[in-house]
């Protein structure tokens, strides 16, 4: 029987991820990187009590318009982007486990922030290496690894310290997802994909680093049209692909 | 400690920081992250013909300077602070545990940082303003952590007058001792074994009137050379 891994629709793919999933978001900061169909299907769908890991928090849907507006100048934003923020503002995240929680020094305050501030939401704090090792070492079936980064500052908390070569390390535990929602960019219908420049980050780390890998594509070509030199994440770590619309959909409320 | 202003002193802005921190650069293959903040804007003032192997922790290694016109950016190849680069030829990109394999396997020579506090032996805080109920660590840990050499890029001196080179920090730290140099609106300063080490001061300064705004004590070195740009 052929393997066919292509979804119809964003609203389809998201359809089974239960209150109190923990779910990796893919992206890094900029536009071209975020899941963004899949986080606005994840809206419409309203789970709740979410753990989402990532970068950043993401904006509010008012923030991410004045974002537009003033990035214009710099490199034109899509209308199509959508930020985890938008899961954060409408009460669906209960805890995130982030490297960017909140913008540092800005005066701009991110959704995460007015509800950290609140009490309404939990933080586990982590920096991008550690996060991205951490659901690296999900995919690659490690329990847990140690790194040299952490010890004496705020990423120690309760986790062991062991020394080796002279220098003290964290075990930092692996850290599998329900879900993994990223963005590619072209697809066969086995799963394989190939990103587009730096919109690989941590899209290409999430794969495969929870039970279900859903990736949102600007394509789906004939399987054997990507070039097997070049595949950057097999088939195997990803169980859903869905592609996004040839005309962008600007309200997140809009199912798709 | 309370500091004297100085206010009718000149001072370097951010661009003129990032403009003396491109001195640090060289070609050869040593690898340099551009950190968020001034950092990013170092590499706008590299020489296009150079072979200067810039990595940013978004997972972008090789790239040019920041394109300013909206025209020519492409959101596909962005430096960590989400502003487009210029795509040159050697450019790789690569996944995020990718990134921070690069980083953490102590592949990059020289990392340049922003900076809160920068205490006498090098600690390094950066991820948390005071009064903020969080910051933000980003990939700046990883890079004081791990990277052969961290230089940052900072105001001598908080909006109030505060010294930011300190004795001990009282901000929360980001790594320890890790500071091998520090690049300043009015100083350049290296963190060595033997102390604070004064090796260049912005005309209009005096050596004595850098130790008036530093907590720690500095040694001029015997060199001091006047900074330029």
């Amino acid at each position: 029987m052929p393997i066919d891994k292509v979804v119809g629709s964003f609203d389809e793919a998201v359809a089974d991820v239960a209150d109190g999933s923990l779910i990796h978001v893919g992206g890094f900061g900029g536009p071209a990187e975020y899941p963004s169909y899949l986080i606005a299907a994840l809206a419409r769908r309203g789970s709740k009590g979410l753990t989402i890991t990532g970068n950043h928090s993401g904006f509010s849907e008012g923030q991410l318009t004045m974002m537009k507006q003033r990035m214009s100048g710099m490199m034109a934003y899509p209308d199509d982007y959508f930020s985890p923020g938008i899961l954060v503002e409408r009460g669906q995240v209960a805890k995130g486990i982030l490297a960017f929680p909140v913008l540092p020094g800005a005066a701009l305050k991110v959704p995460f922030e007015e509800l950290l501030e609140k009490g309404e939401v939990e933080l586990e704090l982590i920096g991008q290496g550690s996060l991205a090792e951490r659901i690296r070492a999900a995919r690659a079936g490690i329990a847990a690894f140690y790194t040299p980064v952490g010890p004496g500052t705020v990423t120690q908390r309760d986790k062991e310290v062991r020394w080796f070569d002279g220098r003290p390390h964290l075990l930092e535990r692996a850290l599998k997802g329900d879900f993994s929602i990223i963005r590619a960019h072209k697809a066969d219908r086995w799963g394989n994909l190939v990103y587009r420049g730096t919109a690989r980050t941590f899209n290409a780390t999430m794969a495969g680093g929870s039970r279900v890998t859903i990736a949102e594509v600007d394509e789906i070509v004939e399987l054997g049209e990507l070039d097997p030199e070049c595949i950057i994440t097999p088939a195997p770590y990803v169980q859903r692909v869905v592609v996004r619309p040839q005309e962008p959909v600007t309200d997140w409320r809009t199912p798709c | 400690m309370s500091a004297p202003r100085f206010e009718d002193k000149p001072r370097l802005d951010d661009w003129a920081m990032a403009m003396r921190a491109a001195q640090e650069l060289e070609e050869g293959g040593k690898v340099f992250n551009l950190g968020f903040g001034i950092p990013m804007l170092i590499s706008s003032f590299v020489d296009r013909e150079a072979e200067v192997l810039l990595h940013s922790e978004n997972g972008v290694i090789g790239f040019g300077p920041v394109i300013e016109d909206p025209e020519r950016a492409d959101r596909y190849c962005i430096n960590g602070g989400g502003q487009p680069v210029e795509k040159r030829p050697g450019v790789a990109f690569m996944s995020h545990e990718e990134s921070f394999a690069l980083i953490r396997g102590g592949w990059v020579d020289v990392t340049f940082l922003g900076a809160l506090q920068v205490a006498a032996n090098g600690d390094l805080a950066n991820w948390k303003v005071p009064g903020k109920i969080s910051g933000a660590l980003g990939g700046g840990q990883d890079l004081a952590f791990c990277a052969k050499s961290v230089v940052c890029i900072t105001t001598h001196q908080t909006k109030d007058g505060t010294p930011k080179i300190v004795n001990r920090l009282s901000l929360d730290i980001t790594a320890p001792e890790c500071v091998k140099r520090i690049i300043s609106d009015i100083a350049v300063i290296d963190i060595t074994p033997d102390g604070l080490v004064l090796r260049e001061v912005l005309p209009g300064w005096t050596p004595d009137e850098v130790q008036q705004v530093t907590e720690p004590e500095l040694s001029v070195t015997s060199d001091l050379v006047e900074m330029a740009l």
